[in-house]
Parts: C-alpha cells; sequence; structure tokens
C-alpha cells in the first residue's frame, strides 16, 4: 500500500504538471485528497508495522501524519479558492498543484522513515517542490525568495550529508552499516564518540533549515512570504515538522548516549537564540506574513527548549507541535481574506478589520490568543508544561530569559492584531473592498478549535501516541 | 597517487583564491572534477563494478564536463562582466584560505581513528571551509554557485573515505550533484538571468521586514 501510495501520488504530481485541462485538474486534486486520506487511515490501522524496509508507522510518525492529513484538506481547498480568484493560466495553476501534492508527499514519506539516508532523500524533495510554490508569482521579490531559500536549503543539505557521513564514521567503530535508526540504537553504546559529536552538529544544524531555528532560519521566512498563503501554511505549519521529525528521531539515539548533556546543551543555545531573534524582528516587521513566520520560529525555539529540559517537556514539545501546526495553518489560510481586503501586506495599509470582515476578524483575533498561548488556546498547555520541565530541570535563568522574551514578542504581536482588528486606516477606498464569504472561515474555524480541543481535553488515543512516541527517550 | 591527487585538490584551492576571473574558477572546477575522477578510481577498489562505472561516469559527466560547460554558456549568455568582483584582496583570500588548510591539518592531528585515512579528512574540511569562505566573500550570484560547487566537491571527497565500506553513502552523494545540478543551474540560473542581468548579491535584498 505504501508503494502504491507513493507511486499513485507522485504520477498525480506528475499528470497535474502536464495536463491543461480545467476540469481534469480539479479532480486530480480532489483524487489526492482521497488518497491522502486513504493512506492515512491506511497507517493508522497498521500502526506499529514496517512497509517497504524504510517505513516504519511508529507513534511519531503518525501524529505527525494525522496532522498533515488534516491540514491537507483546507490546504487544499484553499489552493482552490486562491488558483480561482488569481485568473490563472492553465500552466501556473498545473504547477502549483503538482508541487502542493509532491510537497505533501514526500513529507509523508520523510515523516515515516526509518532510516536517516532516506529522510534526507526526501528532504531534498521537498526543497524542489516549495521552491516551486514560492516561485509561483514568477516576479523579482518571488524569484529572490526562491533564490534565497533554494541555496541556503541547498547547503543545509549538504550540511545533513556531511553528518550522515561522519555518523557512518561513527558507526564503524560499532561494525556496522546500516543507518537506520534501530540499528543505531542497537549499537548506541558502540558509537564513536567524536564522530557522533561532529555527526550531530552537522545534522542539527542541516534541520534546522526546514525546523527554523537559529542558524538557518532565514531561508524559511523569505518563504512564507513569497508563497501563495495556502501553500506559505504548508511551509509554516507541516514542512517544520519535517525538520522536528529529522532532529527528533536522530536525537532520541544522541540522547541514550554520554553526549546527552551535550547535545542538550547545543539544542539550548539555539532555541534561546532562536526565540530572542523572533522577539527582536517582531518588534520591527511590518509584513503580516512575515510577522507570522517570526511567531513561528519563536514557538519552535520553545519546542526545542522542551526537548533539552527533559522530562515532562518530551511531552509537551510534541503536543505543542502538533498544536502549533493547526493554529499556523489557520492563520495562513485566513491571511488570504485579509489581502483580499486590503489588497496589503503591510500592517500600515490595513486596520478596522472587523468592520469589513468580521468572521475572519475573530479567526484573527483567535488566532493570536492561540499563537501568543493565552487560556483557552491549548498552546498555553503546552507551554506552560515546557515551562514547568525547564523549572523542574533548574534552568532558572533560562526560564526568566525566555520568559522576558515572550512577553516582548506578545506585545508586538498583540500590537500588530489590534491595529489590524480595530484601528480605522486612512486612504481606504471602502467601496472596493469585496464582500467575503464567512462559509470560507469555517475550516479556519475547525483549525483553531483542533488546537483548543486537542490541548484542553485530549483523547485518551492522542494522548496515549503522545507518550508512546517519547518513550524512546531516556526519563 | 591518492595522495598526490588529493594535494593537487588543495593546490587548485590556493590558485582559485587569486584568480580573477570567473573562467578560472569554472576551469578548476572542471580540473578538478578530472581530480576526483582519478581518486575514485584509485580509492574505491572493493565495490562492485557497476556501481564504480556509474560513480565515475558521474564525476567525468557531471563535475567535469557538464556542469563547467554549462555554466560558461551561462556566463557568456547573461554577458556577465569576467571579474569575480571579492570584498577582499587577492592577498588577504590567498592568506586566509591558507590558514584554513594549516587550522584543518592540526584539527586532524588530534583525531585518532584507525578508520579513516587523514588526509581525506583534511582536503575535504579544508574544500568546505574555502567554498563557506568564497560564498562569502564574494559578490556575484554566479561565484556563489561556483563556492557551492566547490563544497560538494570537498563533500565528494568525505563520502570516497567511507566509500569502500558503505557504497550506497557515494551514491546519495551523486544524487545531491545531481540535485543541486537541476536545481540550481537548469531551473534557476536561467531564470536569474532573464531577470538579474550580471547579477550580484546587492540586487537580492528587496525581501524586507517593512
Amino acid at each position: 500500500m505504501t508503494g502504491i501510495y507513493l507511486i499513485s501520488a507522485f504520477s498525480i504530481a506528475a499528470l497535474l504538471f502536464f495536463n491543461r485541462n480545467t476540469f481534469l485538474n480539479y479532480l486530480l486534486v480532489v483524487l489526492f485528497g482521497i488518497l491522502q486520506t486513504a493512506f492515512t487511515l491506511y497507517v493508522c490501522f497498521n500502526y506499529k508495522s514496517t512497509a517497504l524496509v524504510y517505513f516504519t508507522f511508529d507513534s511519531l510518525g503518525l501524529l505527525l501524519l494525522i496532522t498533515l492529513g488534516i491540514i491537507t484538506l483546507p490546504a487544499l481547498f484553499h489552493s482552490y479558492l486562491y488558483i480561482v480568484r488569481h485568473d490563472e493560466t492553465p500552466q501556473s495553476r498545473g504547477i502549483y498543484f503538482a508541487a502542493i501534492v509532491a510537497l505533501i508527499t514526500s513529507i509523508t514519506a520523510a515523516y515515516l522513515a526509518n532510516h536517516l539516508a532516506v529522510i534526507w532523500i526526501f528532504t531534498e524533495l521537498t526543497t524542489l517542490s516549495a521552491s516551486m510554490l514560492i516561485y509561483h508569482h514568477r516576479n523579482k521579490l518571488a524569484l529572490e525568495g526562491t533564490w534565497k531559500y533554494l541555496f541556503i536549503c541547498a547547503i543545509s543539505i549538504t550540511f545533513v550529508f556531511i553528518g550522515i557521513l561522519f555518523l557512518s564514521l561513527s558507526l564503524q567503530h560499532a561494525g556496522s552499516d546500516d543507518l537506520s535508526f534501530s540499528n543505531l540504537m542497537l549499537h548506541k553504546d558502540e558509537l564513536n564518540q567524536f564522530w557522533l559529536k561532529l555527526s550531530f552538529l552537522f545534522i542539527f544544524t542541516g534541520f534546522t533549515a526546514k525546523l527554523g531555528l537559529v542558524p538557518m532560519y532565514t531561508a524559511g521566512i523569505d518563504a512564507k512570504d513569497k508563497a501563495p498563503a495556502p501553500a506559505g501554511a504548508l511551509l509554516a505549519s507541516v514542512l517544520m515538522n519535517l525538520g522536528f521529525t529529522g532532529i527528533f528521531r536522530f536525537y532520541s539515539v544522541v540522547a541514550h548516549t554520554s553526549l546527552h548533556s551535550w547535545a542538550n546543551l547545543v539544542i539550548m543555545i539555539a532555541a534561546v537564540l532562536s526565540i530572542f531573534v523572533a522577539a527582536v524582528y517582531m518588534t520591527k516587521v511590518m509584513n503580516i506574513k512575515r510577522m507570522f513566520a517570526y511567531s513561528g520560529i519563536e514557538h519552535m525555539g520553545i519546542v526545542m527548549l522542551g526537548i533539552a529540559a527533559g522530562g515532562i517537556g518530551y511531552y509537551a514539545a510534541l503536543l505543542h507541535i502538533v498544536l502549533h501546526a493547526f493554529v499556523k495553518s489557520g492563520l495562513f489560510f485566513q491571511f488570504n481574506q485579509l489581502y483580499r481586503t486590503f489588497q496589503s501586506k503591510s500592517i500600515l495599509y490595513t486596520g478596522n478589520y472587523f468592520k469589513y470582515h468580521p468572521a475572519g476578524a475573530i479567526v484573527l483575533l483567535l488566532g493570536f490568543i492561540s499563537a501568543t498561548a493565552m487560556p483557552p488556546s491549548g498552546l498555553f498547555v503546552s507551554e506552560f508544561m515546557i515551562f514547568r520541565s525547564l523549572f523542574e530541570s533548574s534552568h532558572i535563568a533560562i526560564l526568566i530569559i525566555v520568559l522576558v522574551l515572550l512577553t516582548i514578542v506578545i506585545w508586538a504581536f498583540g500590537k500588530n492584531v489590534f491595529k489590524i482588528l480595530f484601528l480605522p486606516v486612512s486612504g481606504i477606498d471602502e467601496s472596493k473592498i469585496p464582500k467575503i464569504n464567512p462559509w470560507e472561515t469555517l475550516t479556519q474555524y475547525a483549525m483553531l478549535f483542533a488546537a483548543i480541543w486537542l490541548g484542553l481535553n485530549p483523547p485518551a488515543v492522542f494522548v496515549d501516541l503522545l507518550k508512546d512516541a517519547v518513550s524512546i527517550l531516556p526519563s | 597517487m591518492t595522495n598526490v591527487l588529493l594535494i593537487l585538490l588543495i593546490i587548485t584551492l590556493l590558485y582559485v583564491s587569486i584568480a580573477n576571473r570567473i573562467i578560472t574558477y569554472v576551469r578548476v572546477l572542471a580540473l578538478q572534477g578530472f581530480i576526483l575522477f582519478g581518486v575514485t578510481y584509485l580509492q574505491l577498489k572493493d565495490i562492485e563494478t557497476w556501481n564504480l562505472v556509474l560513480i565515475m561516469l558521474e564525476t567525468i559527466i557531471f563535475k567535469a564536463v557538464a556542469v563547467p560547460l554549462f555554466i560558461s554558456y551561462l556566463i557568456k549568455r547573461n554577458r556577465m562582466t569576467r571579474e569575480t568582483e571579492p570584498y577582499l584582496p587577492h592577498f588577504v583570500s590567498l592568506i586566509i584560505v591558507t590558514a584554513i588548510v594549516v587550522v584543518t591539518i592540526l584539527l586532524s592531528n588530534s583525531i585518532k581513528d584507525t578508520h579513516l585515512d587523514k588526509i581525506f579528512f583534511i582536503v575535504s574540511l579544508s574544500t568546505l571551509f574555502t567554498g563557506l569562505y568564497f560564498i562569502a566573500s564574494r559578490k556575484k550570484i554566479i561565484t556563489h554557485v561556483l563556492g557551492y560547487l566547490i563544497i560538494e566537491n570537498g563533500v565528494f571527497v568525505l563520502s570516497l573515505a567511507v566509500g569502500n565500506e558503505m557504497p550506497n553513502l557515494v551514491n546519495l552523494g551523486i544524487m545531491l550533484d545531481v540535485f543541486a545540478s537541476v536545481l540550481i543551474l537548469g531551473i534557476f540560473l536561467n531564470k536569474i538571468g532573464d531577470v538579474f542581468r550580471d547579477a550580484d548579491v546587492d540586487q537580492l535584498s528587496n525581501l524586507k521586514d517593512y
């Protein structure tokens, strides 16, 4: 079934790429939506089994795959709305949907891969398909964004490859040459520490381009800014989770060696710096999409803090990354309606959104409350647990720094969002503002409520999956 | 013989650091392709013949011929100026590259590992850092691409060091190569040439936060 899924999904992408017929195009997109959902269900029913040697349906993979499956459907729906409203040529429409399908398929495969090299290959494929999405508008700015994204991703992918080479040197000391995670776990005590250290540094640095942490976060910001908002939603949620998968799976091996506390230190430095960078840029940023993107950087910093702190932080980090994916994709879907209302990305030229599109304004308000982790947001629960884990692992100084930085982030975010929502802006021709059908916001409400529900009242299955996913880490 | 070729690779780096024209970079890149071809043949003795043939074909076709030819075609087509436009004088570049090589040699002396031929480690790391230095210190986008290709050659050397035990990793390295060639050169530089004539990074600073 996994083979069938991969082959048919990539052939749908190829057909979309060459097809110019409108009806066939949307038929293929619907078909892919069904295929993705069916495959997610299939993985649910075959939990803990292995397919095609390199794909294991474990808890982490399943958890993120379900998140992806849920986000895919509104992403396709909003892409449809986007494409219809923009009078795309059949060619650019085809390329757009082909890239989305290829992106989702490669993310799916990378989530489930149990082998470092396989994750690496599919990460390469996500870079390719994401760059096609970023270049969608084919103008100078899009080209600049694409170029920066490509170049930084190419370098970071090379870094991951160097890390894999060092890891193989480390593994040779154990007399083995299989880079699957189960085999690494088996030989965890015999790995050469020196090479493992280098390898962790390179692999971590490489995957930060996808995860959105210091040092490689820059590429992602431009990418989310220039890609059409429905695609930006995928880049800002599920693609970041892909970077997390890569780091988390390798970290769970390193955590069992004597390098555990050193690795925690590395992660913590990167995480605190990321929150710092997000806080600094959030106070300056005037572009709404980039503001959302920087908020993502901040959240990934918090997630990695949870991983570094350990204890309940592991559980909270996984919960946080799932909830963040829902909230952030909801916000990005909403951005399109905001842009249609004001025809501008800049906070300076937007305002009084409640008057023009109340349903969307409530989404933005709820999204703000969720993204800044205020109750009743589900992120409040996970962030609270992460702070508790920092407290318990006696990282009080870090906790204080992070809390101060988060206050700055909330202030900056709030200042901007409330300006968009309530302050009237001059120079807007109200007759030109289109009426937006409130039903189109339904999926966004669904995303935000999913985040609240999963945080406040998580179903038992969900909790079991989370607990099982972190059970491979040392307590 | 392998050692001679690898040292030659280091010398090409020093040569590039004082090169004034872009076409010199391209020629050196082609030369590095041939050197890697030789190293592959001498180094990978334990792997299957068809795999060896594949790897050697890749080094000679991609690294030594196709990519350099394509880049020189791009340079001509986009009428790029010949100078590399470094931010620093050549003399400083030469000193920095030499320093990189010396530091990696000192660094690798601290490694006690019987599984790794140290010269591979030294050559690949110094090529890697030199490539990064070229990216940071040159102005033109095309030199950034060339710097990236130099990094890739360095990584390829490292993958050859473990190639006998894990030939699959060398194949992965080839995938990385193909990926870079398709992406950066095939799709992209064509477009960059159309939109930004004689592109340098100063033109790529319009994406801002406000």
